[in-house]
């Protein structure tokens, strides 16, 4: 039993990299742009939006708003009197705009770029788990979003609040969020993907 | 029924109004219009590309995130440093920074696109984003209720150094650091064009 354990210890995570990998990302569609330069593109993006509206980019904080606009619609003092609403109370704001006018910047590119893809399940999704797997891909999608919120809130930011407009402005408490994003990230994936 | 001890003390805090200023929100609209379009032609807003970053086959996520770093601390420092912009920096809280990241990666592998990214893949026809973005609205008043006893136990100030930047850190002059630090940075891209195939 404890060689069996070693064995796995050991022999396990190397044989998982040495193997045939279940799935390749390399055989699913790439970027249409060099990554550098839309990763530029927002660098500038920041400049401007901290020179105009005195803000940065985040995402997260959209759908605690959401959230608590909902809260308020269906229990509204319950919802004021909860801690995180009494010091962020939900507001149409910069996120808010921010993040629905993502869907549609986004819409743009695709629809003008040729890459529009209307579809429930990624391909990719489909290679490692196969067709009939609605039901689980929405599960886990459902419970990632409730991880991830609690993860970004507690956090204080996102891939992009803590990813970009937080290490850009060398925040230690960003570099190490987005350094424990990964890691988390890499650590529920590879099993997931790969084993 | 609002508890007498937990009540907001009336003009502790001026009054957020329920909507922002049009010119913000205009700004909102044009800002969030041009990162869409970025994410989606640098492929973020792809299942595929998100999930190749974590399990490290496909390196677009840390390009796109290296050169959007290493462009914006080029701008904001030395505007900062003109005094044209303020920093946002958000506070350093080791135990929540790490734990909550932990946890924010593992639900990011379960779901396959981040908040901002899966309004992205959304805007792209990737109908599944929406599974997760249902989870981050109930993840995130869940969190809220959570909000008043992770304050009270004292596990949201954990590790609590404050608003802090690394120059600050190591008592160094913020531009300079920042132009030495993009330079590492550049050469950890040029390092990862060089190892990775994609």
């Amino acid at each position: 039993m404890k060689r069996l354990f070693l064995f796995l210890l050991l022999f396990a995570p190397s044989a998982a990299f040495a193997a045939e990998p279940k799935v390749n990302a390399l055989n699913f569609p790439g970027p249409a742009w060099s990554p550098y330069l839309a990763g530029a593109g927002i660098g500038v993006l920041s400049w401007l939006t901290f020179y105009f509206a005195d803000k940065a980019i985040g995402a997260s904080s959209f759908y605690a708003t959401v959230a608590g606009g909902l809260g308020r619609l269906f229990a509204r003092r319950h919802t004021d009197s909860l801690d995180y609403y009494k010091e962020n109370p939900p507001q149409l704001g910069w996120e808010t705009v921010l993040v629905l006018a993502t869907v549609a910047g986004a819409f743009i590119s695709a629809f003008t770029g040729g890459e529009i893809t209307g579809r429930w399940l990624p391909p990719f999704w489909v290679a490692r788990f196969g067709e009939q797997s609605f039901l689980l891909h929405g599960a886990l999608g459902f419970m990632g979003g409730i991880l991830m919120a609690f993860g970004a809130r507690f956090a204080g930011g996102c891939t992009s609040g803590h990813g970009i407009s937080g290490t850009l402005q060398l925040n230690i408490g960003s570099w190490i969020s987005v350094i424990c994003f990964f890691l988390g990230g890499i650590a529920v994936a590879y099993p997931l993907y790969l084993l | 029924m609002i508890d007498p001890g937990s009540a907001v003390k009336k003009g502790s805090t001026k009054p957020e109004p329920a909507v922002a200023p049009p010119t913000k929100l205009i700004l909102a609209l044009f800002a969030g219009l041009i990162f869409g379009f970025l994410l989606q032609k640098g492929g973020a807003a792809k299942f595929n590309i998100l999930i190749g970053q974590l399990l490290l086959q496909d390196w677009t996520v840390a390009k796109i995130m290296l050169s959007a770093i290493i462009v914006g601390m080029l701008g904001i420092y030395p505007l900062h440093q003109a005094a044209k912009v303020n920093l946002h920096l958000k506070p350093t809280r080791l135990g929540p920074n790490i734990i909550g990241g932990l946890v924010f990666g593992a639900g990011f592998a379960l779901m396959g696109y981040c908040p901002g990214t899966a309004a992205a893949a959304l805007g792209q026809g990737n109908w599944d984003a929406l599974f997760g973005m249902v989870g981050l609205v109930v993840g995130s008043y869940l969190y809220a209720e959570l909000s008043g006893w992770l304050k009270k136990s004292g596990a949201s100030k954990l590790g609590d150094y404050g608003k802090v930047t690394l120059p600050d850190a190591i008592k160094v002059p913020r531009l300079p650091f920042a132009i030495g630090f993009a330079a590492l940075l550049a050469i950890c891209v040029v390092v990862l064009e060089h190892f990775t195939i994609r």
